[in-house]
């Protein structure tokens, strides 16, 4: 059984394996960090962990959120937990397994990297989002940051 | 059982590696001193310890290696062979070779297919050989044997192994406990209860301590990086036909673990050019009138609340004169501004990338590394290198680091309304300035500080933001590699101890930063890293000579103040520029009197009012006297004479007397002239006269009527 955790941007409806949701949190006191690339909200204080929180509506394309106030779903990771912001979470939810199918073909754009497929739920369409590509840390929004390991 | 053997073999590995550092040291050393009896028996220990070992864990190839060289070494000892050039290198070479195989035990396990087959029947072939020149052991005065003496037990008991991964975590728990404490102090500063003053004082002087025990535990003596040392002077002394040796001091001179980490590369730099550029061939030092033998030595003390390491040599030294013809030569400076520039200044140009006087270029220093990375990898740590030294007087490389990273002194500033993070191991001075006092160089904005220029960059427009438009702000001088500029903020928060964290990997990219940490009030702030910042803004990198050579700042000169430091009753380190204090006196409890509502003592034939700093540090603490049961027994007083009046401020406990340049940061309370680091710990400075005032002025009282209480 397929269970994802749902969410809202822009009024449609996204899922991630739940799984790899470590907690949700309300809009959090994001610190914008100048010179970071626009797919980059910020950095919140994690209990006194410093994470790292994603604009969730431009890894998918869109503008930049103009508020960085929004829900944070975070997600493990293996360096560390990373914060996804969305508009509204919804339920976790399982999903009939049956009735995925995967993304059409004229979905292009940055998108198209992350979602893996839709499935049907309750008379909704619910995307699913590839965890690993969702946070990480090249930038699909295409800006020249240099990503070195120190 | 197979994971117990397999802490028997890693325990076997970290002991074995210890010891054969040790047992090049002691080759070396008998290589000098052919007939000292205790080296070799150390020497003789090592290789026996090793061969048991690894015949109880079934290594055989390694026994057989261990074996064949502890034979020679038993020859050795008993007279029958003698300590010959070939003899050293080939012991020396058994220890690379156990080094290689021990390696491949900790990587894989097993001990491999190699039994250093020719190693063995060298070793054989040395032991069996016959020795005509060597007298026999039976002519020496020394005993033909030698006693081996027991390991030494001293101190063992007392210290024990602990996992690196376990320190780590006791300092990330402090780091959090820092920020814990912060919170609370803040809370404290907003709230004003009593009750929770004393409590949040307690918790803080216990988190300073607990945070210097535990970056105790984590200091590791300087010895491991330098241990590798005799044997690469001696190797590439060898290969350059040169005669050089080292000499250490202050082995035992501790630092952070992840510091020693990171200097071990720049020194083993620093050595490897010493004894190529600097030592000069036999024939030349003895035209020079010096012992054929050069010498470079690794000095390692503490000083003001950091490690400072030098390398310096005995050898030609550095002739400004060829640094700057080369300079002229690379087009780094014109003939006329290398004229122009001072001896020092031209040496430090030796930093810049790229930049090297060597004739030929030897496979020695080579490696691709230069000093300006032994520059960047210093000052990565937060460390600095400065040279000095001229032609015929040798040179010294000194390195100034901090003890720790983990937990660093920074400088909150504010910058378009967010709040930054500037270590203060950067911070030269702070100046308030009327962005009307800049001025320009085209559109390059500069200051001038005490006649000299200082370009100026705005932190906010460094950083891509919009520039606020205000006309008076905070200019933080700093330095960043050889460079002084102003970066311009809009404020001045705060100073304090704050936790390094790592940006995440997302952002690793951006060198304008080096880390973030969270504010006492629970906010993330990036700490800025003034290096990376200083390129960005196009102060340092592009051009690094141009731009300020006329103007270069001399490496600052500071007049340092003695400053007696103490602390209050909490713990609290203060400090008062030494010349405002007359005397130093204790006197018991029972010689305090009452005059109207002061404590009073006799004193130098009249009376002299006492105050605590409890009283004249009325803003956070409230007023009050002390009881007379919490009073010590003996009260430490620091009598203070302004004119003809006397007044002795009673403190908690007297620490010492330092020297140290008042680099002092912004205060956060009134009657503090401002905090800096003393002895590696924050010190508040206090304003005594401002706090005298204060006192009369809460009393109603002017200093007359001291004057008169006192005559």
């Amino acid at each position: 059984v397929k269970r994802l955790t749902t969410f809202a941007i822009e009024r449609r409806s996204y899922g991630v394996d739940v799984s790899r949701v470590q907690e949700i949190l309300r809009p959090q006191d994001v610190t914008p960090i100048p010179l970071a690339p626009p797919d980059i909200a910020g950095l919140i204080n994690l209990r006194g962990e410093i994470v790292t929180a994603l604009d969730l509506r431009v890894r998918l394309g869109s503008a930049a959120r103009a508020d960085a106030r929004a829900m944070n779903v975070i997600m493990t990771s293996e360096h560390g937990p990373v914060s996804l912001l969305v508009d509204e979470v919804g339920d976790v939810v399982e999903v009939d397994e049956s009735t995925f199918e995967p993304p059409p073909a004229t979905l292009s754009g940055a998108a198209r990297d992350l979602i893996v497929g839709t499935y049907e739920h309750e008379d909704m369409l619910v995307m699913e989002l590839d965890v690993t590509r969702a946070i990480d840390d090249t930038n699909p929004s295409g800006t020249d940051v240099e990503v070195e390991d120190r | 059982v197979s994971s117990e053997m397999d802490e028997i073999v890693a325990e076997f590995l970290v002991e074995s590696i210890e010891s054969l550092d040790r047992l090049d040291r002691d080759l070396l050393a008998l290589e000098r001193d052919p007939d000292s009896r205790e080296v070799l028996a150390g020497i003789f220990r090592t290789m026996h310890t090793i061969k048991g070992t690894c015949g109880f864990l079934g290594f055989a190839r390694l026994e057989r290696v261990a074996h064949a060289a502890e034979s020679l070494l038993a020859g050795l000892r008993d007279g029958s062979r003698s300590m010959t050039p070939e003899v050293a290198e080939i012991l020396l070479r058994t220890g690379d070779a156990i080094r290689a195989m021990l390696d491949r035990i900790g990587a894989t396990g097993a001990e491999g297919e190699d039994g250093n087959d020719d190693l063995v029947s060298e070793l054989a072939r040395l032991r069996d050989a016959t020795s005509d020149q060597r007298p026999r052991a039976s002519d020496r005065s020394a005993p033909a044997t030698v006693r081996i003496p027991e390991p030494r037990s001293g101190g063992a008991d007392a210290t024990v192994r602990v996992d690196v991964a376990v320190l780590d975590r006791l300092m990330t728990l402090v780091g959090e406990l820092v920020l814990a404490r912060n919170h609370l102090v803040q809370l404290d500063a907003d709230r004003g209860d009593p009750a929770l003053a004393s409590a949040s004082q307690g918790i803080d002087r216990i988190t300073a301590e607990l945070q210097d025990g535990v970056m105790r535990t984590r200091l590791q003596p300087i010895r491991t990086a330098l241990a590798p040392f005799p044997r690469v002077v001696r190797d590439l002394a060898i290969a350059l036909g040169k005669q050089a040796r080292i000499d250490t001091e202050g082995e035992d001179t501790e630092l952070d673990r992840s510091i020693v980490e990171a200097i071990k590369d720049p020194l083993a730099h620093l050595v490897r050019n010493a004894i190529d550029h600097g030592i000069e061939r036999p024939e030349e030092r003895v035209a020079a009138g010096k012992p054929d033998e050069g010498v470079v030595t690794v000095r390692a003390y503490h000083e003001g609340g950091q490690v400072t390491i030098e390398v310096s040599d005995d050898g030609r030294g550095i002739d400004p004169s060829a640094i700057r013809a080369r300079a002229v030569e690379l087009g780094v400076l014109t003939a006329d501004q290398a004229g122009r520039m001072a001896d020092r200044q031209v040496v430090d140009l030796l930093f810049l990338p790229g930049f090297t006087t060597a004739d030929q270029v030897t496979t020695v220093s080579g490696r691709g590394v230069g000093m300006d990375v032994v520059r960047t990898n210093v000052e990565r740590v937060g460390g600095s290198v400065d040279i000095t030294g001229g032609p015929g007087r040798g040179t010294t490389f000194k390195i100034r680091i901090p003890l720790t990273l983990a937990i660093i002194p920074a400088l909150i500033v504010t910058s378009s309304g967010q709040r930054f993070a500037i270590p203060q191991a950067n911070v030269l001075e702070l100046v308030s300035v009327d962005t009307g006092e800049l001025r320009s160089v085209h559109n390059a904005p500069i200051y001038r500080l005490r006649d000299r220029s200082v370009p100026v960059v705005s932190l906010a427009g460094a950083l891509g933001e919009a520039g606020g438009a205000r006309s008076t702000g905070s200019l933080v001088v700093v330095r960043a590699d050889d460079h002084r500029f102003g970066l311009l903020v809009d404020g001045l928060s705060d100073s304090v101890e704050i936790v390094v964290k790592p940006l995440g990997r997302h952002l690793s990219g951006l060198d304008v930063f080096a880390g973030a940490t969270i504010l006492g009030d629970g906010c993330v702030a990036a700490i800025v890293d003034i290096v990376g910042l200083a390129h960005r803004a196009g102060i340092a990198g592009v051009d690094p000579v141009g731009i300020d050579v006329a103007d270069r700042a001399p490496l600052p000169h500071v007049d340092t103040t003695s400053l007696l430091v103490f602390a209050d009753r909490s713990g609290s380190r203060m400090a008062v520029p030494l010349d405002l204090v007359d005397r130093l006196e204790a006197f018991p409890r029972t010689a305090v009197e009452r005059a109207g509502t002061d404590d009073v003592v006799r004193y130098d034939e009249g009376i002299m009012p006492l105050a605590s700093l409890d009283e004249l540090l009325v803003d956070r603490r409230r007023e009050r006297r002390y009881a007379a049961e919490e009073m010590p027994e003996d009260l430490q007083v620091l009598v203070h004479r302004e004119g003809r009046s006397l007044l002795g401020v009673v403190v908690g406990r007297i620490i010492d007397v330092v020297d140290e340049p008042l680099e002092l940061q912004p205060a956060s309370r009134t009657g503090v002239r401002g905090t800096m680091i003393v002895d590696g710990r924050v010190t508040e400075i206090l304003d005594l006269p401002a706090l005298l005032v204060g006192r009369n002025e809460r009393r109603g009282t002017g200093t007359r009527a001291e004057a008169g209480a006192a005559s």
